[in-house]
């Protein structure tokens, strides 16, 4: 039942914020922080009392551990819908669906807080629209119904272009079109994807339905099963973006307002990592592991080439939305090396990543709101004028490049360090990565904050709400890079229960396999050579 | 009393929470107690251990403090938590001690700097980061203390940041740096999927147990490490950040540069011994790397004018002589001249900072002159530092340990006459310079005028390490003078004994000659051509080959230039031409067809009725062909 309250509560504050702001604007700001407060109140909630039940959920050794396909959720909602067409409204949540909820949810806040003074206009649809994408990411993120998840995923693209398009900058309704069409049109090879499955199953086992658990081991010719992962790795290529479907990512991120940008990179990039996580991967794992190689070179591409182009823009926010690219880069590769330590990585990286980089475009927007430019030409030497703003930059400016004490660091750590396993080569170029993520880091903090102040600017540094903001964000990174162990025990429950559906395929055998000789190798090298480190008698 | 460790990296840790969180409610005074006492009860906790250490040492001469699991997933579990030991414990000491008189003497030097408190902000932060490096159990908390003293290098190298060029020089730093730690990471990689952990005293264990001498496995996890190494401790190829980090304020370059930041390396090498002498071969390479980089440097030193940059290019040569002697397995000795190094570098940077400001900013030495009896405090202190580094013999620290090393080049097992002469070369160009120096700073005729005297703050420090400088050598005699050498006997409890083919008391002794001999003579040299023949020194040195040689010197044997050309160049041009987004024109190719098309088509409605009959008409045709012709 409390599912259907995270996505009742926002659905229902949307337009609440709307009819109650037409004669106080104000009140739509109240209602925005109730809508999303509220859900992550109860969240958190769940997630504090549920601890004990995910701990338990995970043994070590159990087979049956915690599962998909057996079911046991933390909570789940599974009602018939328009059952002729096998569709039902099947929400559930484990591990990892928690943490999607938090991030949703804290993300939608951080967007609300952040635009308290930079909305001006149209306050109150401006809400309804943030609610309404709220709402509609908590479904994508609770469904296993496939149809109602790419219900949810269209429905979130509407208030999204809404949000750019209305409150964005200069070349807002290109880049809201951009991003509208890119999406859509992947969506709608997934929803081939989607109906080709339903067909395929329904053939071959006589039920008709969209539930994502009896949808599971599907069997089909490889071919066949390829093409639907394509179908799938389209739509969550995109979003992700993975190159070269990248090109929406920056015009989109640039064009839309702060609270747009936050949501945009915090969490809707996030639904390609938990799409391929939840549905593409378990689906299809003998395709994942075919396109294994593909996926892994273009995630390095992406990590590299959205390093260097971050580095080589002059638009500040330009700068920020490249590094998403990049930082998505790792993401993609952690999930197709599919093994623990690269998943638990890429579920660390999801919420670091939303942690840094939506700080970084709020500094970003509330700068343009006080300077009226993005252009890093006519930046310089801003640390002198606000040095509190300087001092943030930095600390997350190192949160990007993956400064060791911020959870940024474990995240690209465990993710490189599970790729290594499967592949050397994608593990150093990602590793080189790091040097150009330095690059674009130190290049942004030079080029803005550093240096000559040469523009006669004046303007006031953060004031007590932007601080708030930002020190709840520093605490949560530093806290994440000393101790990420309740994230990852969260996590731990999906992390093994999707290795387990693909238990048996070459995509998980390959590291147990690895595992397993490496034990073997132990044992029976123990007569190797020993080295000499005995002390004779060339004693000085 | 060992239970006290962890408060050695937390006190400057809590430090920077500190002064970060209270920043611009701080006064002068209250930020300088707090940064420069932080760091001094540190070093009095460590002094304590120390004692304690010694005293009654723990089993197994290790001390071993968890604090906390940091993470735990796929079988790695790496934990907040120290290890300390006889290495250990030599390190703190020279990291807390020498920090704390550094915070010390830059409270008078940073005073009238408006990002005072910034500044002790950030060098606490640094020497929190270097203890949680040398006090690290596993190699994840080694890295990130590792890269915690390279963001603080960055950070005050680029401190006075209204000056682009000093943030440039401190992004060159972090990028160099983060390149070699590329590899440490890469090699990180390669020790936990072979030996499934990072915690050193396992990995070493597992390493000696599991893996052949020479093995591939060896020879890559040692390369990887030593690519670490290099960058950290500014060796060949990765050197060239470290003249451009004198960029900083001068007790920076004191604590980093010559004390603490770039012997990371050294100790990282002499942490993983084990996988070192593994792979022999890599272990060579450390040691043609150390040799090859000190000679290099010196002849870079000899033709800077620049004080600080004569001074880094030291510090590069003399970190040379620690990796040459941890390349032929001289793994005390290597720390025995780290600790050396660390008083009199630091001292020699101190001092040039007290010149500096005396000067108003002069960096320039033949700028200089006749400061001796103007500067007397800064001039002793300048000439025990630079006898110090040449290795005069039997009054300074340096002597002992520079000879020890020397030795040992020819000496160890894997000694080699090419790595002794090299060593002995070096020797004699490092006294060279060093006088070269003092003789041009202090003596000849004054400049520039005096306009700051130093007061107890930046006097005080220079008098202890001028001390240490000359009494720091005492605790490891050589054989040929007794054998009293307790620092060795200490050491050997966490490290590997060389072996030796040759230290009998007339070899040990004949080095030891010689060695006096070169710097002796270095310095004679260095008095002939800059005391006595000064104009005959620039006649020649005006002529074309000298000229060019000493341009070719200066600038670092052309590294920057090759870098700039190989690297920087190529990856700024590609930024530049596909700033757009290569990708961008297939996008607005699609874009331009579906537009083109709808020109195309929005071409036919063209509101002519005899225009749609035709089409119709045709279209008809073609249907009733299609359909007559089945």
């Amino acid at each position: 039942m409390i599912l259907l309250w995270y996505i009742l509560i926002p659905a229902a504050a949307a337009p609440l914020a709307w009819l109650l702001s037409r004669s106080q604007p104000q009140v739509a700001r109240w209602v925005a922080v109730g809508g999303t407060a509220l859900p992550l109140a109860l969240v958190t909630w769940q997630w504090v009392s549920e601890a004990g039940a995910l701990r338990a959920a995970f043994t070590a050794h159990g087979p049956g551990a915690a599962g998909l396909v057996q079911g046991t959720w933390l909570a789940h909602v599974h009602a018939a819908w328009i059952s002729p067409l096998g569709i039902s409204f099947f929400l559930a949540e484990d591990g990892l669906t928690l943490i999607m909820l938090v991030l949703t949810f804290a993300m939608g806040l951080l967007a609300v807080i952040a635009s308290w003074r930079g909305i001006t206009e149209r306050v109150g649809f401006f809400h309804f629209m943030i609610l309404w994408t709220t709402a509609a990411l908590a479904g994508v993120f609770l469904s296993l119904d496939l149809f109602l998840f790419y219900f949810f995923f269209e429905m979130m693209l509407i208030p999204m272009y809404f949000v750019i398009a209305l409150w964005g900058h200069e070349r807002r309704v290109y880049a809201a079109v951009k991003f509208f069409i890119f999406t859509q049109a992947s969506g709608l090879l997934m929803l081939i994807a989607i109906l080709a499955l339903y067909f395929i199953h329904g053939r071959a086992t006589g039920t008709y339905t969209f539930d994502f658990t009896q949808l599971l081991g599907t069997r089909m010719p490889s071919a066949t099963a390829f093409l639907l992962m394509l179908g799938f790795f389209a739509a969550f290529a995109v979003k992700l973006p993975v190159f070269p479907l990248h090109t929406w990512l920056p015009d989109a991120h640039t064009e839309a307002p702060t609270a747009g940008s936050v949501i945009l990179a915090g969490v809707l990039i996030k639904i390609g990592a938990y799409g391929m996580i939840r549905f593409m991967v378990p689906l299809f794992p003998q395709a994942t592991f075919d396109f294994r190689t593909v996926a892994m070179i273009l995630a390095v591409i992406g990590i590299i080439y959205g390093a260097v182009m971050a580095y080589a823009q002059r638009d500040l926010k330009r700068l920020v939305a490249y590094t998403s690219v990049s930082h998505m880069g790792f993401v993609l590769l952690g999930i197709f090396a599919w093994n623990t330590l690269a998943l638990q990585g890429v579920v660390l990286q999801i919420v670091c990543h939303a942690l840094s980089t939506g700080a970084l475009f709020i500094l970003v927007g509330t700068l343009q709101d006080r300077i009226h430019t993005r252009d890093m030409t006519k930046m310089g030497g801003l640390w002198a004028i606000a040095p509190r703003m300087g001092g943030t930059a930095m600390f997350f400016a190192l949160a990007s490049l993956g400064l060791p004490g911020l959870g940024n660091f474990v995240a690209e750590f465990l993710i490189l360090l599970g790729t290594w396993q499967v592949s050397k080569w994608a593990a150093v170029l990602g590793a080189l990565g790091l040097v150009f993520a330095t690059v674009y880091a130190l290049w942004m903090m030079q080029r803005a904050f550093q240096g000559e102040e040469t523009h006669a600017l004046r303007f006031h540094d953060l004031v007590p709400r932007e601080t708030g903001m930002y020190a709840a964000l520093i605490a949560a990174l530093v806290v994440l890079g000393f101790y990420p162990q309740p994230l990852i025990a969260t996590a731990r429950q999906t992390v093994t229960a999707v290795q387990q559906i693909t238990a048996g395929t070459p995509l998980s055998s390959q590291a147990n396999v690895a595992a397993q000789l490496i034990v073997a190798a132990g044992e029976t090298q123990a007569e190797a050579i020993v080295a000499d480190r005995a002390p004779t008698d060339g004693e000085r | 009393m060992l239970q006290l460790l962890w408060t050695v990296p937390a006190l400057p840790a809590a430090g920077f929470v500190v002064l970060a969180l209270l920043n611009r409610r701080l006064s002068r005074r209250a930020a300088a107690l707090i940064g420069a006492g932080f760091v001094g009860l540190s070093a009095v906790v460590a002094m304590l251990i120390a004692v304690s250490f010694i005293a009654s040492p723990p089993p197994g001469h290790a001390y071993h403090q968890v604090l906390w699991t940091w993470f735990d997933t796929g079988g790695l579990r790496p934990q907040i938590a120290f290890y300390l030991d006889a290495m250990s414990v030599i390190f703190i000491l020279v990291i807390t001690v020498v920090g704390f008189l550094i915070h010390l003497y830059s409270t008078e030097f940073m005073e009238r700097d408006e990002g005072f408190t910034r500044f002790f902000m950030y060098m606490n932060l640094f020497v929190a980061s270097m203890l949680v490096l040398v006090l690290a159990d596993n190699l994840l908390l080694l890295y990130l203390g590792w890269e915690g003293v390279g963001l603080c290098s960055y950070l005050l190298i680029a401190f006075w940041q209204k000056d682009v060029k000093n943030v440039y020089a401190g992004r060159k730093a972090f990028i160099i740096t983060r390149v070699g730690d590329t590899a440490l990471i890469v090699g990180l990689f390669l020790l936990f999927t072979q030996l499934h952990t990072l915690e050193i005293q396992p990995l070493m264990a597992g390493a000696a147990k599991n893996w052949a001498t020479g093995s591939g496995v060896a020879v890559a996890a040692a390369a990887l490490l030593l690519g670490g190494a290099v960058g950290k401790s500014a060796q060949l190829p990765l050197q060239t950040w470290l003249p451009d980090a004198m960029a900083g304020p001068t007790p920076v370059s004191a604590l980093i540069h010559a004390a603490t930041m770039v012997t990371a390396g050294v100790y990282l090498i002499a942490r993983t011994n084990v996988l070192f002498t593994l792979a022999p071969d890599v272990r060579l390479a450390v040691a043609i790397i150390g040799t090859v980089t000190l000679l290099y440097a010196c002849f870079s030193a000899l033709a800077q004018h620049d004080i600080k940059r004569v001074l880094a290019y030291s510090t590069m040569s003399q970190i040379g002589y620690m990796f040459l002697a941890l390349g032929v397995a001289g793994w005390s000795a290597a720390i025995f001249h780290f600790m050396t190094h660390a008083f009199f570098k630091a001292l020699l940077f101190l001092a040039a900072g007290v010149v500096i400001e005396a000067l108003g900013g002069e960096h320039d030495i033949f700028k200089m002159g006749g400061l001796r009896r103007k500067l007397p405090v800064a001039f002793w202190a300048f000439i025990i530092g630079a006898a110090s580094l040449s290795a005069l013999p039997l009054i300074t620290d340096g002597f002992y340990s520079k000879d020890l090393i020397i030795e040992t080049s020819l000496g160890a097992v894997d000694g080699n006459a090419w790595l002794w002469l090299g060593a002995l070369a070096g020797s004699l160009l490092t006294s060279i310079y060093a006088f070269r120096l003092v003789f041009v700073v202090f003596f000849g005729d004054q400049q520039t005028p005096v306009t700051l005297r130093p007061r107890w703050r930046m006097q005080l420090p220079l008098v202890v390490l001028s001390v240490l400088s000359v009494v720091g050598g005492l605790v490891w005699l050589p054989g040929w003078m007794g054998g009293f050498h307790p620092l060795e006997t200490f050491l050997d409890t966490a490290l590997p004994v060389t072996q030796t083919v040759a230290s009998s008391f007339a070899y040990t002794g004949v080095s030891a000659l010689l060695t006096s001999l070169v710097a002796v003579v270095g310095v004679a040299l260095a008095t002939v051509w800059l005391v006595e023949s000064r104009a005959a020194l620039k006649d020649f040195a005006a002529r074309p080959t000298p000229h060019a040689l000493q341009e070719f010197w200066l600038h670092g044997w052309g590294f920057d230039w090759l870098y700039e050309h190989v690297f920087v160049i190529p990856v700024k041009w590609f930024a530049r031409v596909s700033r757009n987004d290569l990708v961008e024109p297939a996008v607005s190719g699609i874009a331009w067809l579906n537009v083109q098309a709808w020109r195309a088509l929005s071409a036919s409605q063209n509101g002519l009725l005899r225009v749609y009959i035709g089409v119709a008409g045709v279209g008809l045709a073609i249907i009733v062909a299609f359909v007559v012709l089945r």
